[in-house]
């Protein structure tokens, strides 16, 4: 057990990952000698060499189209793109060509590939450095997309999303690197694809993931000092979505709100709506309500602290399910 | 243009890359070209009895696919397009998978390990980068095996093509970049995908460039071989341009007369590469025209068992496919598949 950032903690689930299987390899731009824009990578290069910690040719779509080619090889490739908004070039690769070689194949091969992505807003950028494309993959069939929000689940998550035999997208909340927290590589986790309530409340529930769930955390402590008991859950992974864990939630609450930074329009909070009206209708006493961003290309960094879904939004969002 | 048989069954002699067959080889080119070009012809006569969905031709690029293919060791590994039943054939990879894919009973669907022949790759491009990771995880198991991909004038104009081209360079992969100029993509011609000569766009990329007769089997499998060998030896990758023709419509759904002369084909015609193997075959004795009755016969027997199959092809359930998606389980998928059944199971009972 030690107490590390959420950096570091990814840090160490790659290092243990290229201890414990020759097979994984490491690519990116920047990963090696840099250690990564974040260095997030830092002295893994110098630790295992440039053939497993491979400095890349700038060029995403390369990036992710070659190691879908050293998965059919056998390897297992953990592939970082630098920012959120970097990704797209790789689009096509991931969409077309990694999330459906499986099916293709008529489920004869596996393409063990993660991709780690450092995605949101919060830290002062320039334009696309700040985004949150999770929709964009979760709409995707044969990816997963996992989200991180703490630094004892982006070891643990890492370690999961690196041995299974899927395509998995790792969202990094970056304003989150520096957040400490216990890390125990030793302690038995929690599948990879569940959600997990991590406060209990009885008026209402916050969801919410990645970067998100610190602001809703220290919203509940604020309607707790107001009186209103709040419910926080942890949704790491929007692909699958661990809906037994939400449902359950909200039959004990009886209200939702989910909270992202992404733009809630055809967003997760979306689909997480629809689920839990099919589900628990009956149960809802109120409109499942979203917190995100708005339907805008990510603004200047000067006017973020008013675009991202803060700790007052979610309050007013939780007097509004509150007030049916 | 490296050529050692000419369109009239000529054989000439190229300094770089001559090799001497020996006739019992000759024959086996010259048999896999023929059933080639009759399982082909045999696609888009399913396609036009509406027994496929699609089927793109390879008439008149048999021997830039099989020479190519020939080329090959076992543990040499093949990423093709959609148009590569030739290398397909030369690979020995079963032609009814390709059958499959475009009747719409599967999307490939075979195991790429098998004969080390990966799936059709139907978006432009995209497989090039796939041959390239893959020969850069060759190259990082210090083994010998080549990666060859496939890929046609058009996909020359892929950015994923030129990143494969400065990836393979950049980290020394044992790829052979085999690009088919078959002069057209779909209704354009190569002179809109590329304003130098494809061959050339090798020396900007620190690739070895090499243009081919994609019409003689012998030069392509000449070309393909040396090209491979140096693969091996850890020098550079090579780009081959296979300068050839597409004699067929692009598919089944194109229409060519739109766009080209119908006295282009004839002047390819001529150059045609069954043909003049055939000829330089009989010219010296290595065949005789039992030989070539009996290739036919071998094609018709071939197409017939294609056609029998093609025929009573079962359309599969839509239930199979949802446990395709994922190598591990998926909350959503099984919750729909479960629906699904269910829903299905309704009707079944009547209830």
């Amino acid at each position: 057990m030690a107490t590390t950032t959420l950096a570091k903690a990814v840090n160490a689930a790659l290092r243990a990952a290229l201890e414990d299987d020759p097979k994984v390899v490491l690519m990116g731009e920047d990963i090696g000698r840099l250690g990564g824009v974040f260095r997030v990578t830092d002295g893994l290069q110098k630790d295992f060499g440039d053939h497993r910690v491979k400095d890349t040719p700038l060029a995403e779509s390369g990036i992710v189209g070659t190691a879908i080619g050293l998965a059919l090889r056998g390897y297992r490739p953990v592939v970082e793109i630098q920012f959120d908004g970097f990704v797209f070039p790789a689009y096509d690769q991931i969409v077309t060509q990694l999330a459906k070689m499986r099916a293709r194949s008529g489920g004869r091969i596996a393409l063990p590939v993660v991709i780690r992505i450092p995605y949101g807003g919060g830290i002062g950028a320039v334009e696309h450095h700040s985004e949150s494309p999770e929709a964009l993959f979760a709409h995707v069939a044969g990816l997963r997309v996992v989200s991180p929000s703490n630094a004892a689940d982006a070891y643990t998550m890492l370690r999961q999303a690196v041995a299974g035999d899927d395509p998995v997208i790792y969202l990094e909340p970056k304003r989150r690197y520096y957040d400490k927290g216990e890390v125990d590589p030793a302690a038995s986790p929690h599948p990879l694809h569940s959600a997990r309530v991590i406060r209990l409340g009885r008026d209402a529930t916050v969801l919410a993931y990645g970067p998100t769930v610190r602001t809703a955390l220290e919203a509940a402590a604020v309607a707790e000092e107001e009186g209103t008991s709040v419910e926080v859950v942890d949704l790491r992974s929007v692909s699958p979505v661990d809906f037994d864990t939400v449902e359950a939630s909200v039959r004990r609450t009886g209200r939702l709100v989910v909270v992202h930074e992404a733009p809630v329009f055809f967003g997760t909070g979306a689909e997480i709506a629809a689920h839990v009206t099919e589900r628990c209708f009956d149960r809802l006493e109120a409109p499942v309500l979203r917190v995100g961003g708005f339907h805008m290309p990510y603004p200047p960094a000067r006017t973020e602290h008013a675009y991202l879904p803060d700790l007052d939004r979610i309050l007013d969002a939780v007097e509004r399910v509150l007030a049916y | 243009m490296v050529q050692l048989l000419t369109p009239h069954g000529e054989r000439v002699h190229h300094p770089d890359y001559d090799i001497e067959p020996t006739p019992g080889e000759l024959r086996e080119m010259y048999r896999r070209m023929a059933l080639t070009r009759r399982v082909d012809a045999e696609g888009v006569t399913l396609q036009r009895q509406g027994e496929l969905g699609l089927w793109p031709s390879s008439l008149g690029q048999e021997a830039a696919q099989v020479g190519s293919g020939l080329a090959l060791r076992a543990d040499d590994h093949v990423f093709p397009s959609y148009r590569d039943h030739g290398v397909a054939l030369a690979r020995q990879v079963d032609p009814l998978h390709i059958f499959r894919l475009f009747r719409g009973v599967s999307h490939g669907g075979w195991d790429p390990a098998e004969k080390n022949f990966h799936l059709y790759t139907l978006v432009i491009g995209s497989q090039v980068l796939h041959a390239t990771g893959y020969a850069m995880g060759v190259a990082d198991d210090d083994a010998d095996s080549a990666v060859v991909v496939y890929f046609g004038d058009g996909a020359t104009s892929q950015g994923d093509v030129s990143e494969a081209f400065n990836f393979a360079a950049v980290y020394d992969a044992p790829v052979v970049f085999f690009c088919q100029n078959n002069q057209w993509a779909i209704s354009q011609g190569v002179e809109r995908q590329s304003k130098v000569p494809i061959h050339r766009r090798a020396a900007g990329f620190g690739l070895h460039g090499v243009r081919v007769d994609g019409n003689d089997v012998l030069a392509c499998l000449a070309v393909t071989r040396a090209a491979v060998e140096r693969a091996r030896q850890g020098r550079e990758a090579t780009l081959v341009e296979a300068f050839t023709y597409r004699m067929g419509a692009h598919t089944t759904s194109d229409d060519p007369t739109r766009y080209r002369q119908s006295a282009e084909l004839t002047q390819w015609a001529r150059k045609d590469p069954i043909a003049r193997l055939e000829k330089y075959l009989l010219n010296h004795g290595w065949a005789d025209a039992d030989f070539v009755a009996g290739v036919g016969e071998e094609g018709d027997r071939l197409a017939q068992h294609i056609k029998e199959s093609v025929r009573t092809m079962p359309d599969p359930d839509l239930t199979e496919f949802f446990d395709l998606t994922y190598a591990g389980e998926h909350r959503q998928v099984t919750e729909e598949r479960e629906w699904f059944k269910e829903y299905e199971a309704s009707f079944v009972e009547g209830s």
